[in-house]
């Protein structure tokens, strides 16, 4: 198996970060794995991780009765999943569910908020790497709106 | 060639007479609905004699001076364009056959047009058609067909109107090329006559046909007087110095919203305009469907539906419009066709209903450029 | 039946760039419940098959109704299959989706640039496509594919609103099972079984392999869609200069006499439609322009 602190250093998320802070890092990470179909989280639920794909796809659902799981974005390799551990009230929005066999490394965000408020060097590294990913997606999400490729007629 | 000769108010009228034995058509100025107007004339009586014209922003008057000068009325409202690249025009007509159709090119019969006293603005207007309309990948056929045929009798401004800026625009008083003819009025002394510059060999054989004296190296030397004369008079001036790179930079001045607020998009401005060249091409349908028409019309970017794309049009506002048409003027023009789509004409000042002035405009982005 | 491919047609005195030319459709393929793609030839008398560059425009006119420019999305390849792909959304449109095998269609064209597929050798090249933006693209991937070994990887980022209305499936299909191509397709809104991506194309962009520093994108599609998948490619370092984008203005002659399609200085239907994205980035961020 990888070490966790070499995939962790690697990662363009966690890049150019102190040592320290990385060692730190990597005693919050572990290893996840979701079957097909499994949560990851479900909405509402206390926030308490983050997820980093190392293998797979992650869906953002909403559920309505009428409709059922709505996607509304799909994760990739790569990509992180899950921000509400960092914001306050730590509760998630939406669900995540495994759309295939997905490995992940989990990273323990009780602890990271333990001790971003303890070090609030961390905590700013962190809400820095936060930050692009929230304004990709809200940016995402407004294209979305715009309902660009409807008819207009 | 540079041969310049003195012509008689009859020698003129001989001048048309040889043209029409030609079978040219002459277009010349004349009054309509109290208005100078770019159309066919018969004689040399049908030309405006003792009327001068008063042009300002939204302002255009005639009144008669007693002179027996013909050319002391400044541009017609319309230029040559009428003439040669018509306001309507059918390209092709189409007939239901079978399941499908058949297409049948339209091909005209040129006419033969002899444009009289047309101003030097309207003389680089038409070179800037030609720019477009010939020299392009595509030429385009009746222009073409038309212009090749077209005899050239320039006539020099003595006398700008208040919305003349030609100088600004190094496009007159003064023709410089592009003329068979080039003439310049003058009454001194009692005598009223023309001093003619030669410009084509075509030229040079018709005036051997009429009356002609040489042109002495004073009646030159005086002409010459009078136009530059005209030149410090102009109603308006633009300075064009750094100016496509000025409007370049101020797409997004505010001063856009100034002049949108004022603008009616009526297109008036187009229509006069020498050098506007829009198009729109459209189909008719008869009743039964079984013949179309095919019909090229002059369009005007003011219109809503001009930029339309599917989902609607790109310039809705005011302003945009306005904006779309003087940065083609003044910017945009330069890059597609390597010169101005301003002659300094001033006809867009003065038939514009809400006296928006291009020249004003112009410089109040100079004014308060955006600093980059 | 002898063919004669029309070439230096530009310089050709004989062509009349207004005139429309009856073609006869030789096959509909509906591609979406709105969608569908026309296989034109000439008609019989009239029997000339013109070249043509991905990315290029044709005239096509419904009898009695209109004219309107419609990209090719064909393979350039193969002249002789004249194929459009268009949605029924105006008059003109929805009338050519009744058009049946035999039916008679006008063709002028072909008009405008195409897109920079010479040169690219050894580069990575990245279709970026939002909804019907993927035809005229199509046209460059079958270039591309036509001389695989040419570039560097090969990536398709196409995204749409739902999955029924997604574009040539099967092609797509056939194209994602190659293992010397990267496609991937995204909707904004997922409906019935999707189990492909949700989310903006533009989120595509900033995750699919390609070298930034080594790539050309190619990308055609909603000016706000091409403007925020620009965005996302910067951010990744692809340079200014290896964008190219197809634009979309009001045509109606096709050779730039008629004014309608004035992108600032330039006119769509010849120095367009596509662009080098640094040749017009300071238009594209005017309102109304």
């Amino acid at each position: 198996m990888e070490n966790l602190e070499s995939i962790l250093k690697q990662h363009p998320f966690f890049e150019g970060l102190l040592d320290k802070h990385i060692e730190f890092i990597v005693g919050c990470a572990s290893n996840a794995r979701f079957k097909t179909g499994e949560f990851l989280f479900r909405e509402g639920q206390e926030a308490n991780h983050f997820y980093l794909i190392r293998e797979g796809t992650v869906n953002l659902e909403i559920y309505s009765p009428q409709k059922g799981a709505i996607t509304i974005q799909t994760l990739d390799e790569g990509e992180i999943v899950g921000w509400s551990w960092i914001i306050s009230p730590y509760q998630w929005r939406f669900d995540a569910r495994s759309v295939d066999m997905t490995r992940l490394i989990a990273l323990d965000g009780k602890c990271l908020r333990d001790k971003c408020n303890e070090d609030p060097e961390l905590g700013f590294e962190l809400l820095k790497r936060f930050s692009p990913i929230i304004e990709q997606r809200l940016v995402a999400t407004k294209i979305q709106l715009l309902d660009l490729y409807g008819k207009d007629d | 060639m540079a041969h310049q000769v003195r012509l008689t108010l009859d020698a003129l009228q001989s001048l048309i007479d040889e043209l029409q034995s030609r079978e040219y058509i002459v277009i010349g100025p004349k009054i309509e609905n109290r208005k100078v107007v770019y159309d066919e004339i018969a004689k040399i009586d049908d030309l405006p004699a003792g009327w001068s014209d008063e042009q300002e922003a939204a302002t255009y008057r005639l009144h008669k001076t007693g002179s027996p000068a013909l050319f002391d009325i400044t541009h017609s409202m319309n230029a040559w364009i009428h003439h040669l690249y018509p306001s309507k025009a059918t390209l092709l007509k189409a007939s239901r056959e079978n399941s499908g159709f058949t297409v049948e090119r339209m091909k005209e019969a040129p006419p033969k047009y002899a444009l009289f006293g047309i101003r030097p603005c309207d003389l680089e207007a038409m070179k800037k058609y030609d720019r477009i309309l010939l020299k392009d990948t595509f030429h385009d056929e009746i222009y073409k067909n038309r212009r090749e045929k077209t005899f050239i009798i320039s006539a020099n401004c003595t006398r700008p109107s208040g919305t003349c800026f030609c100088a600004s625009m190094d496009s007159g008083p003064k023709a410089t090329s592009g003329y068979d003819l080039a003439l310049t009025e003058i009454i001194r002394d009692g005598d009223h006559y023309f001093i003619a510059d030669i410009g084509s060999e075509s030229a040079q054989e018709l005036i051997n046909k009429i009356p002609q004296a040489e042109a002495s190296a004073d009646d030159i030397a005086y002409a010459n007087s009078l136009i530059e004369k005209a030149r410090e008079q102009m109603g308006r001036t633009l300075n064009t110095g750094n100016l496509k790179e000025i409007l370049y930079k101020n797409y997004e001045n505010t001063h856009w919203d100034t002049v949108g607020d004022r603008c009616l998009t009526c297109g008036n401005c187009t229509l006069v305009c020498p050098t506007c060249f829009c198009t729109t091409i459209q189909d008719y349908t008869d009743l039964t469907g079984s013949n179309v028409e095919r019909i090229r019309q002059w369009d005007s970017c003011y219109n809503n539906e001009f930029s339309y794309i599917h989902g609607g049009s790109v310039r809705t506002s005011s302003y945009a419009r306005y904006r779309h048409w003087l940065m083609h003027k003044l910017a945009t023009y330069h890059d597609q066709f390597d010169t101005s789509g301003c002659v300094g004409c001033g006809r867009c000042i003065t038939w514009c209903p809400a006296a928006i002035d291009i020249t004003e405009e112009a410089s109040a982005i100079r004014q308060h450029s955006i600093t980059v | 039946m002898e063919k004669t491919i029309e070439t230096n047609r530009k310089t050709n005195g004989q062509y009349d760039p207004l005139i429309t030319h009856p073609y006869t459709v030789k096959r509909v393929i509906n591609e979406t419940h709105d969608t569908f793609t026309l296989h034109l030839g000439p008609t019989n008398g009239r029997n000339t098959i013109f070249p043509f560059t991905a990315g290029q425009f044709n005239m096509l006119y419904m009898y009695g109704i209109g004219e309107i420019p419609i990209s090719i999305s064909g393979d350039p390849s193969k002249p002789e299959q004249l194929v459009h792909t268009t949605r029924a959304v105006g008059t003109v449109t929805k009338a050519m989706r009744g058009l049946k095998k035999g039916h008679s269609i006008g063709v002028r064209g072909p008009y405008g640039n195409g897109w920079p597929l010479d040169n690219l050798e050894g580069k990575d090249v990245v279709f970026i496509a939002g909804g019907i933006g993927l035809a005229p693209l199509r046209s460059a991937m079958y270039q591309v594919l036509a001389n695989r070994d040419s570039y560097g990887k090969v990536v398709l980022l196409y995204g749409t609103r739902t999955p029924i209305d997604i574009l040539f499936r099967k092609e797509l299909e056939r194209w994602k099972s190659r293992f010397d191509l990267d496609v991937y397709v995204t909707v904004d809104r997922a409906i019935g079984t999707w189990r492909g991506y949700v989310g903006v194309v533009t989120i595509l962009v900033s995750r699919a392999p390609y070298d930034p520093r080594n790539t050309v994108a190619l990308v055609c599609g909603p000016e706000v869609m091409m403007r925020f998948s620009i965005m996302e490619l910067k951010k990744r370092g692809v340079k200014s200069e290896h964008i190219y984008l197809s634009m979309e203005r009001n045509m109606k002659c096709g050779v730039g006499h008629c004014g309608h399609c004035q992108l600032g200085p330039t006119f769509v239907c010849k120095d367009g439609p596509v662009y080098r994205y640094d040749e017009i980035d300071y238009l594209l961020d005017i309102r109304e322009v």
